[in-house]
């Protein structure tokens, strides 16, 4: 079955072009239809008041959870990250629809406005010791992580900016951008 | 960790692709806007068709109305600066706008040069006609490029016209033999590098919205369809008779711009379109697509 790469908004086509790099069959992922049709899914860097509130307007948002808790990895990166967060730091503006499944408490914008986006080499033991090389635009930082998360890469000054609890995964940076597929491979091994 | 990197900038307008850039005049229509899903706004003081009708010169909006709205979304917030006017860019700068859009909506304060955006760590985005003109632009450091349209107008006639005859272009270089290109470059007006680039990736090298003239569901979709990226909406929602539902269908529309039944869904019972202008009736000395080189 192919991947899906949820296509409602934002950077999927960056997702898709790595992933048929890799040789995976991939399915944009914008009604319930095509949800059926993949075996796991990306959400996409982009904006995630936009994603959020067409992942309500296009039933997409219950039969996600539904198919997390049957088992289907999952990856959020950055808006993708914030959408899978059970909780957000400075709380969920009223009516901003989320996922809420992965137990981690994100921070938007945490780095600051678009002046501040940046790109550093990224220590990931998980992916081997050529460390990662991560662009953060207006990026998300996770605050505090649950029991079952595994913390799986941390920024020099200790905060975390991605992990891994059981199916799924999530960065605050942009592995969609860098010509680096080894987050799209661990993904592919969830 | 280096900031403000060329990447950063084009990522930035990668995270807004697929989505609506919306013109706002008041923090309450900013809010409007990110309701109706909007993937930044654009804070300016009139809209281009109010810009139109009031004549006069045009110029950066007060950064106490924009810094308002930056306050009252957490979407992107865009600003416009006059072509050449690199003191107003360096204040949008300053308070923290997330873009600017170095604009032909306002009154251009250099005939000859554009602002160089390379020395700003604030991205850019500005309006092109043709390759030529985004080429140019992409080479003093616009980090997004625009159709320009015929803004204010409601008439989607010219956005159309700039995004074929862009993609026209850029599908022709992909034909030329590597020889042909030194000419190619002298023709377009463009350094040589970028317009081997343009011939190997088929697509510009940063992302290319439409914009100008874009008022219903269907001119967004219209608009994907002939290959954009996303879409900037100006004066066609807050000059329509329902603006939340008209944004919010305009929205829908550029995520299903290939899915005709779900585009016919979405444009039923919008209440008035904004009234358009046809483009043969405005003064050759009024057409803001003119201005900028």
């Amino acid at each position: 079955m192919p991947v899906g790469v949820l296509a409602l908004q934002g950077a999927f086509i960056e997702h898709e072009q790595i992933l048929q790099g890799l040789g995976v069959e991939t399915v944009q992922v914008r009604l319930p239809e095509q949800l059926a049709q993949v075996e796991r899914l990306i959400i996409p860097g982009g904006e995630s008041t936009t994603i959020g509130k067409l992942l309500v307007r296009f039933d997409l948002l219950e039969p996600i959870q539904q198919r997390a808790s049957e088992g289907m990895p999952i990856w959020g990166t950055c808006a993708g990250m914030i959408l899978l967060a059970k909780e957000i730091a400075e709380g969920r503006a009223e009516g901003q629809p989320a996922l809420g499944l992965m137990d981690i408490t994100a921070r938007r914008n945490a780095f600051g406005r678009q002046v501040n986006s940046f790109e550093t080499n990224l220590n990931v033991p998980a992916l081997g010791e050529e460390p990662f090389h991560a662009v953060f635009i207006r990026a998300p930082q996770i605050d505090n992580v649950g029991a079952e998360v595994e913390t799986l890469a941390s920024l020099e000054d200790g905060r975390i900016v991605a992990a891994r609890q059981a199916k799924l995964l999530a960065t605050a940076f942009h592995p969609e951008l860098t010509g680096d597929a080894r987050f799209h491979e661990l993904f592919l091994g969830l | 960790m280096e900031t403000s990197t060329f990447t950063t900038k084009v990522g930035l307008a990668q995270m807004l692709k697929g989505g609506v850039i919306m013109d706002v005049v008041t923090p309450d229509q900013a809010k409007i806007a990110e309701e109706a899903g909007a993937v930044a706004v654009m804070a300016l003081e009139r809209v281009p068709a109010d810009i139109r009708k009031d004549g006069g010169v045009s110029r950066m909006s007060d950064p106490e109305m924009i810094q308002g709205i930056i306050e009252a979304v957490t979407i992107p917030v865009m600003a416009k600066s006059r072509i050449g006017h690199f003191v107003e860019a360096q204040i949008l700068e300053a308070i923290g706008v997330d873009y600017i859009d170095e604009s032909e909506v306002l009154t251009p304060a250099d005939e000859e040069n554009h602002t160089n955006k390379h020395n700003f760590k604030v991205p850019f985005v500005c309006g092109a006609r043709n390759l030529g003109e985004a080429l140019r632009r992409i080479t003093e450091g616009a980090a997004m490029i625009r159709t320009k349209g015929e803004a204010g107008t409601g008439n989607v006639v010219e956005a159309v016209r700039h995004a074929r005859t862009m993609f026209a272009e850029i599908r022709r270089l992909q034909t030329l033999d590597p020889d042909e290109l030194f000419v190619a470059a002298k023709n377009l007006q463009a350094p040589y590098e970028l317009v081997k680039q343009i011939a190997e990736l088929g697509r510009l090298p940063v992302v290319n919205f439409a914009a100008g003239g874009i008022a219903t569901p269907a001119d967004a979709a219209l608009m994907m369809q002939l290959g954009v990226d996303g879409v900037f909406v100006g004066s066609g929602i807050f000059k329509s008779g329902n603006p939340a539902k008209r944004a919010k269908a305009i929205v829908e529309a550029t995520t299903h711009f290939r899915d005709a039944k779900m585009l016919a869904e979405i444009s039923r019972n919008l209440g008035e379109a904004m009234v358009g202008i046809n483009i043969d009736t405005i003064p050759a000395n009024e057409l803001l697509a003119q201005r900028g080189w």
